[in-house]
């Protein structure tokens, strides 16, 4: 399928080890910076009951839900064992110090 | 290439050091297992179920042959080595095979001790150690009739119960006048005796071992007084002793057991050794929890990180001999300077003794109903102070007031069905099976799994009760200072000394300097180490509001649907029309949902788009509202009563006084929620005396109260002290909050803390030394002074909006 490249703003709009939503017509978008500025998204909910993934805390490579603490990898969107579920990855390429979002999630996760 | 590791020995301590080294890195090194015995890696303590006939072996398996295939580890079973050349570093088995290794891990556990007799070779007589021995001993309960068992201590009863149930006629003799004597002190082995006796089991006290008879097979025992009793079957389970055969020949340093360093290293550098073969400190372990410690501590080593000492373990016996539960723990016999608590009632067949000194816990001992028993153990591991439950120690921690769970702590009783962690919906029969498919032994594996226990904790006790009920004999609670989280080995206290003694001024240092296992720590450590920060230098402006739970961030709590609640301060209680007009002019601006009266005396909006907050907090700000920190570790509310002013009870200005401490106090960063009540008279209408902090007015004056909590465990307060004066009430208070602040552990509420301290310490702070609580009431005040800015008046004016607003809206 076809890549759906949106530019939705710069590196230094994302706190590190935090993130913002992008408001999407098919459901809310989160925007992860890492420690070492990586940027990654994921489908702001987690598997779990749809917490926020968004508002949660930051670590590592990944993102602990503000809800009941199960940890989702933010390079997967896969969630932490013993915990079982995913939340869809979206691609993010840098331009320079852009950030372009696809609204095209990754394959492999039913939760889009 | 990659490093060769070779282990010798295939059990629980060889194999789980394995297993924590393939967890933290799988690819450090090719694996090869050296296993004496023809089996995977099995529960040896599971052996006596087995041989009672409740288990079978592949019950009781914990790695099978697949395991090793899947994990890339070669192992060679039923190969026994024989020798280690150090100076070639290779390892020689007894059909000649030879493993090279970079590193070598000596696990070979325990041999059982043989008594010097004559006769201890014939055929019939063995020991009671391994798969081998329970086999010999079902055999034998098929072809004859007569077992002596040589031993009477916790192996040679579960043997003895055992072979009965395999249907012989069982003689347990002991050298000793009493039972069990290092578990187990004289009326509870008397009571154990005496049951025993009941079931059938038969026993000769005093008896010495001459000799063994008989031609081929044993016949009789021979005891040093002459007399004489038939058997088939002889099991020797006087004891263990650390198999140190193969160390020793290859010239490692052995004193009792293999000697070890705290990273579980030999004296030859590139050898390792865990399990039962070890002598640490001087102390040589048989239990399980020991040996999962070392096993965790030796894989960091073996993985070249480094982190992490073990220093010894400190052990509870907690045990089931046919169907009677036995606990104890440390010194349970005492002497001169001990005293002694004991409950006995025979014809229930309950006993329990606790030896305390200086108003600690030294050690206890328990037989027949041990629900007690890591309770005990807690108080026990942490020195807590027990003067101010002390009348009602012995009757158990359901008798302290807990009135969420009392008698329902029986789980030996409960059906699969009942269930455990109200917070995440987990039953007994869900926490059985996750130990029992999943082989897991510890209780952070157990929350990982089922998440039992894993929210408020409050079940805690009752989840570690399951776990040794269904592991059995050798489930050992953490140990003496617990890690703050998996991300390293430090406690709370040793990162809050460390950041008092060395000045460290952000979370990264902390974590850098305390060598943090991960990047950036974890929902765990973060918002613990960002408050010791922001508690220890709050004139640096320390807070990193990444490392915040968003309730605290959004200044706002969140809500299970991803929506907020917005809940203003009303100082005291009180509010006024304007007030009240302006709250229902926002709730209907902003379609608020649901409009609700909080426990706490505040009106709570419910509902609330996160877009929306500043908004609305600008409103409310314009009203002259602030915010309650109704979402923060921080002070909540302070309720009230009317007082004086109205009531005919009244003694004093209660809503007044009220007022003054929510104004001196809120703002304030705290380890959790905190709050507060005062009640103009002792009928106590304002419920003071479940509150963090209460003041009940009196005619005289104020009484002071502490330490109560109205929510998971029902706790009501300890009486401080009584005063005269208003400013004496919020000295107190503030020197009592700093005392909290400066000493509890993050997300540790009063309670809790009360008790883990004692009351006596916060006495002591608060009362016996003026200087003290001045000096803790100023740290407070200064504080303060940093931290009453109103978060909602910021952030309505434009402060932290990308925290509430999106970052780009699509579509």
């Amino acid at each position: 399928m076809m890549s759906n490249w949106v530019e939705v703003g710069t590196l230094n709009d994302i706190p590190k080890l935090g993130a913002r939503v992008v408001k999407a017509p098919e459901g809310d978008i989160a925007v992860f910076r890492t420690a070492d500025d990586k940027v990654f998204a994921l489908r702001d909910k987690c598997p779990h009951k749809g917490g926020q993934l968004s508002q949660g805390i930051v670590m590592g490579y990944r993102v602990a839900c503000p809800l009941h603490d199960w940890k989702i990898g933010l390079d997967n969107g896969i969630a932490l064992a013993p915990d079982e579920g995913c939340a869809a990855s979206f691609p993010i390429k840098m331009e320079g110090n852009k950030i372009m979002l696809s609204l095209v999630p990754e394959d492999g996760c039913p939760n889009k | 290439m990659k490093d060769k590791l070779v282990v010798i020995g295939n059990g629980m301590a060889g194999i789980r050091t394995v297993e924590e080294l393939l967890k933290i890195d799988p690819l450090a090194y090719d694996i090869t297992v050296f296993g004496a015995e023809p089996y995977g890696n099995y529960n040896r303590i599971m052996l006596s179920p087995v041989l009672a006939g409740d288990k079978t072996i592949d019950e009781i398996m914990l790695n099978d042959e697949q395991w090793y295939v899947d994990n890339g580890v070669k192992l060679h079973k039923g190969v026994e080595v024989t020798s280690i050349d150090r100076v070639n570093r290779k390892v020689i088995a007894a059909d000649g095979t030879e493993e090279p290794y970079d590193r070598l891990l000596i696990a070979t556990g325990s041999d059982p001790f043989i008594i010097p007799v004559p006769g201890n070779d014939l055929e019939g007589v063995i020991a009671f150690r391994d798969i081998k021995d329970v086999d010999t001993m079902m055999a034998a309960a098929k072809k004859h009739k007569h077992a002596v068992v040589i031993g009477g201590g916790l192996l040679g009863l579960e043997a003895a119960n055992g072979l009965m149930e395999q249907g012989m006629s069982v003689t347990v003799v002991h050298l000793m006048d009493k039972l069990m004597e290092r578990q187990m002190d004289g009326p509870a082995a008397a009571m154990l005796k005496e049951s025993l006796e009941e079931r059938g089991l038969h026993f000769l006290m005093e008896a010495q071992t001459e000799s063994i008879i008989g031609k081929d097979r044993v016949e009789k025992v021979r005891f040093k007084d002459g007399s004489e009793i038939y058997a088939d079957l002889v099991v020797m389970a006087v004891g263990i002793k650390p198999n140190i055969k193969l160390a020793k020949e290859a010239g490692i340093h052995c004193e009792r057991g293999i000697v070890v360093n705290d990273t579980l290293q030999t004296y030859d550098p590139t050898i390792y050794s865990v399990g039962e073969c070890v002598q640490h400190r001087g102390v040589a372990y048989g239990l399980v929890a020991p040996l999962f410690e070392m096993a965790k501590v030796c894989a960091n080593h073996l993985a070249r990180m480094g982190i992490g000492r073990y220093e010894g373990t400190m052990t509870s016996t907690k045990l089931k001999v046919t169907g009677i539960d036995l606990f104890s723990a440390g010194d349970f016999i005492g002497d001169a300077s001990t005293d002694e608590l004991v409950f006995q009632d025979k014809a229930r067949g309950v006993y329990r003794k606790i030896i305390v000194k200086d108003n600690k816990i030294q050690g206890a001992v328990m037989y027949g109903d041990t629900i007690d028993g890591t309770w005990y153990f807690d108080l026990m591991r942490d020195e807590t102070d027990i003067s101010e439950f002390r009348e009602n120690l012995l009757f158990g921690q359901a008798h302290l007031g807990d009135s969420g769970h009392g008698d329902d702590n029986r789980v030996a009783a409960m059906s699969d069905n009942t269930e455990i962690c109200g917070c995440n919906g987990v039953t007994k029969g869900e926490i059985v099976k996750a130990i029992t498919v999943n082989k897991i032994f510890t209780l952070d594996e157990v929350r990982a799994h089922t998440k039992a226990s894993s929210s408020c904790g409050s079940c805690t006790g009752l989840v570690e009760s399951i776990m040794s009920h269904t592991l059995g004999g050798d489930y050992s609670t953490a140990p003496h200072l617990k890690p703050m989280c998996g991300c390293t080995d430090k406690s709370h206290d040793d990162v809050r000394a460390a950041i008092g003694a060395q000045g460290y001024k952000s979370i990264h240092t902390v974590m850098e300097a305390m060598a943090w296992k991960t990047p950036d720590g974890c929902s765990k450590c973060r918002p613990a180490i960002n408050y010791y920060l922001v508690c220890k230098f709050p004139e640096l402006n320390l807070d990193d509001s990444q490392s915040r739970f968003i309730n605290e961030r959004a200044h706002a709590n969140i809500q299970g649907d991803g929506t907020y609640s917005v809940i203003p301060r009303m100082w005291g209680g009180m509010t006024t029309p304007q007030e009240l007009r302006a709250v229902a002019d926002a709730a209907e601006k902003y379609n608020v949902d649901t409009v609700h009266v909080t426990g706490g005396q505040r009106i709570g909006l419910y509902g609330l788009k996160k877009e929306e907050l500043p908004a609305i907090w600008d409103d409310l700000n314009k009203a002259g509202m602030v915010s309650g920190h109704a979402y923060g570790k921080a002070l909540r509310t302070v309720k009230t009563c009317v007082g004086k002013e109205w009531c005919r009870f009244g003694t004093q200005d209660s809503t007044g006084l009220g007022i003054k401490l929510e104004k001196m106090s809120w703002g304030s960063w705290m380890p959790h929620k905190f709050k507060m009540a005062a009640s103009g008279c002792p009928r106590n209408c304002a419920e003071a005396t479940i509150k963090d902090y209460g003041v009940v007015c009196v005619d005289s004056g104020y009484e002071i109260h502490v330490g109560g909590n109205g929510g998971i465990k029902v706790r009501a307060t300890d009486l401080l002290c009584n005063v005269k004066t208003e400013e004496e009430v919020l000295e107190y208070s503030a020197a009592y909050i700093q005392l909290y602040r400066e000493e509890a552990h993050y997300l540790e509420r009063t309670a809790p803390w009360i008790e883990r301290m004692g009351l006596a310490h916060i006495k002591e702070a608060l009362i016996d030394n003026p200087e003290k609580r001045k000096e803790l009431a100023e740290r407070f005040n200064f504080s303060q002074t940093f931290m009453q800015d109103d978060p909602w008046e910021e952030r309505a004016k434009g402060g932290e909006a990308h925290e509430f607003t999106p970052l780009k809206v699509i579509g």
